[in-house]
């Protein structure tokens, strides 16, 4: 169990790449730090350098009591499970596992134990443990790569996307697990993804980034339902959050899409970026369909997607040019073409900088 | 091919049948000499089937040699090929291994100019650089001996190449995995490495074994001492040994016994010979 310290860190490459902008965070013990990102982002090469895969050009790197800058991987105390699970080929299960415990020079007995336990715990079969990683399936071998992590009995877990090589449903199930196994052995982890549900679904604090920069380190509600910048709020959150170029009004009060009617801004307004040109941000589930509603805005539908739970109805508002998502729960009779009377909630609007894309509110 | 012409089926087997024909007539004209008395080889025309002196033909090549041989078979002459080319491919392997290990997974200066240099020895096979080579073992002192038959031959490109063409489809996680779980270079290169490329060095040692077995300018010119002789070149010395008519019931027997280890080689490890030539899930 440890506390996992960032100050500071920053990633050059000889080819004088930055891939990392300075990133200070501190992980505390038995939290889940989720990383999150589009790809080349630099998530990989943040948790590469907390295990000690990738040297660390600036910044001091601390785990547990001890500042890891210049540890061999094996010395810091970590267990890492990879995209590609890297299980040993020529080696069975029990071997993979016990591989490491071996160089540390633990006793045979203790290694069995620890390796029957870590199976135990991941419901491997002793059958299994005689097997080559090949003869395993995606999920199995899922496990046996955490297996091998769980044995070293580390203070820190590192996931690099260890759920991508999976298929959809398996990946579901094996994301529970992971939870649930993390929220049961208490250890700190850091996880990266670049699947903003898995994200959600995993993590007690995200961090967002972006071209090897912080956008925003939050809890996964925070992120949603304040968005720091128009990044985050475009990458967290499925179906993507709709964007429209808008205006405030002089006193504040409303909000004006180019060309369409005033929506009034919730709680209380924004007096100080009164007369001000700003992009207008709303989640698709924060618009409804109202028949008959004074404030609702006509929307012309282009096109229609039945999700079954949901229904996702893609337009735009009247001749307004920005695309729009809304989504409506049900399965709905909705036909291209068609215009609807759609209300705006809100207390729901993100308003953000155009030239500095961050939050205004 | 999925097709139904008789006339290309037929025509495709004559092509496969001469090809056989080709390939095993001379083999089976060896057998056949090496079944007759030694008279029998010098009269026209030369018998196509075996006569009934195999077993004689065997104990005479084996372990008496022909007359002006002083009585030696070529039995130790299989001892000293066996050696030398255990020598040479298992040599061949280590020291490619360590150097292929070496050009992939270190990063020294000068390391891409290192791997051309032992990239080019492959335009300088020992028949180019024989005379040079000659002089080296000659004043390392190693002229008549398993050493000097073995080491000038060791060198190989073509193995280095193909351990490291290997090495690079290994997956870069797998030395990660095993740095985080603690293994040095030298552990990483016995444990995971060598098992890994278990099949091609099995593919590798087929080849190489052959090669060194066949070895014959190179044992022809720094063996002077006859229990030194290694059998492919013992051979060419029995057509001249004796100032008479060549005894080639012997003379075949012995190319026949010469033929047999790479033989063996070859069926007892093809599968894996296959395997390693063709297998690409690591």
């Amino acid at each position: 169990m440890a506390r996992v310290v960032l100050e500071g860190i920053r990633k050059t490459y000889p080819n004088c790449f930055k891939a990392i902008h300075g990133v200070d965070v501190e992980v505390e013990d038995g939290e889940f730090l989720v990383l999150v990102g589009p790809s080349g982002c630099g998530k990989s090469t943040l948790l590469r350098m907390i295990a000690g895969l990738e040297s660390i050009t600036e910044g001091q790197l601390t785990i547990g009591d001890h500042v890891v800058n210049n540890l061999e991987p094996s010395e810091r105390n970590i267990a890492m499970v990879f995209q590609n699970y890297a299980l040993y080929p020529h080696m069975s299960v029990y071997k993979n596992m016990a591989y490491g415990l071996k160089i540390m020079g633990l006793p045979k007995a203790e290694i069995e134990a620890r390796v029957k336990k870590a199976a135990a715990i991941l419901e491997l079969t002793d059958e299994q443990l005689t097997r080559k990683p090949r003869q395993l399936s995606g999920g199995q071998r899922q496990r046996v790569a955490m297996g091998r992590a769980i044995v070293r009995e580390p203070s820190v877990f590192l996931f690099d996307e260890p759920l991508s090589n999976l298929d959809a449903k398996l990946r579901v199930q094996m994301r529970l697990e992971i939870k649930t196994l993390q929220a049961n052995l208490g250890i700190t982890s850091v996880y990266v993804t670049h699947d903003q549900v898995e994200a959600m679904t995993l993590g007690h604090r995200l961090m967002v980034l972006n071209a090897g920069n912080v956008e925003q380190l939050g809890t996964p509600i925070e992120l949603y339902q304040r968005p720091a910048s128009l990044f985050v709020a475009g990458f967290i959150g499925s179906p993507a959050m709709n964007f429209a170029e808008a205006r405030i009004d002089a006193e504040g009060k409303t909000i004006t899409i180019s060309g369409q009617e005033a929506l009034p801004l919730g709680s209380g307004g924004m007096a100080e970026h009164g007369g001000k040109d700003v992009i207008l941000g709303i989640r698709p589930e924060h618009l409804e369909l109202v028949a008959g509603a004074p404030d609702a805005v006509p929307m012309t539908v282009t096109m229609v997607e039945q999700l079954g739970a949901d229904t996702l109805v893609h337009g735009h508002f009247g001749e307004s040019r920005s695309d729009l998502t809304v989504r409506l729960d049900g399965i709905r009779n909705i036909k291209g073409g068609e215009v609807l009377p759609i209300r705006v909630t809100p207390d729901h609007l993100h308003v953000f900088d155009p030239k500095t894309e961050r939050r205004l509110s | 091919m999925i097709e139904n012409r008789p006339l290309l089926t037929i025509f495709s087997h004559i092509m496969l049948i001469l090809g056989v024909v080709v390939i095993a007539f001379p083999i089976w004209i060896m057998f056949v000499a090496a079944s007759h008395p030694e008279i029998r080889m010098t009269q026209v025309p030369l018998p196509m089937l075996p006569g009934g002196q195999f077993f004689e033909n065997l104990d005479i090549a084996l372990n008496r040699g022909m007359s002006g041989m002083d009585g030696n078979g070529v039995g130790y002459m299989m001892l000293n090929s066996l050696a030398m080319a255990m020598m040479i491919a298992v040599g061949k392997i280590a020291i490619s291994l360590l150097s292929a290990f070496a050009i992939v997974y270190f990063r020294f200066p000068f390391r891409m100019f290192f791997f051309w240099m032992i990239f080019v020895t492959l335009m300088l096979p020992v028949e180019v650089r024989i005379l040079p080579t000659y002089e080296v073992v000659a004043n390392l002192g190693m002229l008549d001996s398993y050493w000097g038959l073995s080491i000038p031959l060791i060198a190989s490109a073509t193995a280095t190449f193909m351990f490291r063409q290997v090495f690079l489809t290994i997956p870069d996680e797998m030395l990660e995995a095993a740095r985080i779980d603690g293994a040095g270079p030298m552990r990483f290169f016995w444990d995971i490495l060598i098992p890994m490329s278990r099949t091609n060095i099995a593919a590798l040692f087929v080849i190489l074994f052959i090669y060194g077995w066949n070895q014959y300018l190179w044992p022809l010119l720094i063996t002077s001492e006859p229990e030194m002789f290694t059998v492919v070149m013992g051979i060419k010395q029995m057509l001249e040994a004796a100032e008479q008519a060549p005894q080639w019931n012997v003379i075949m027997m012995t190319a026949l016994l010469a033929m047999l280890p790479p033989v063996c080689v070859v069926i007892f490890m093809q599968s894996l010979f296959v395997k390693g030539l063709t297998e690409t899930e690591k």
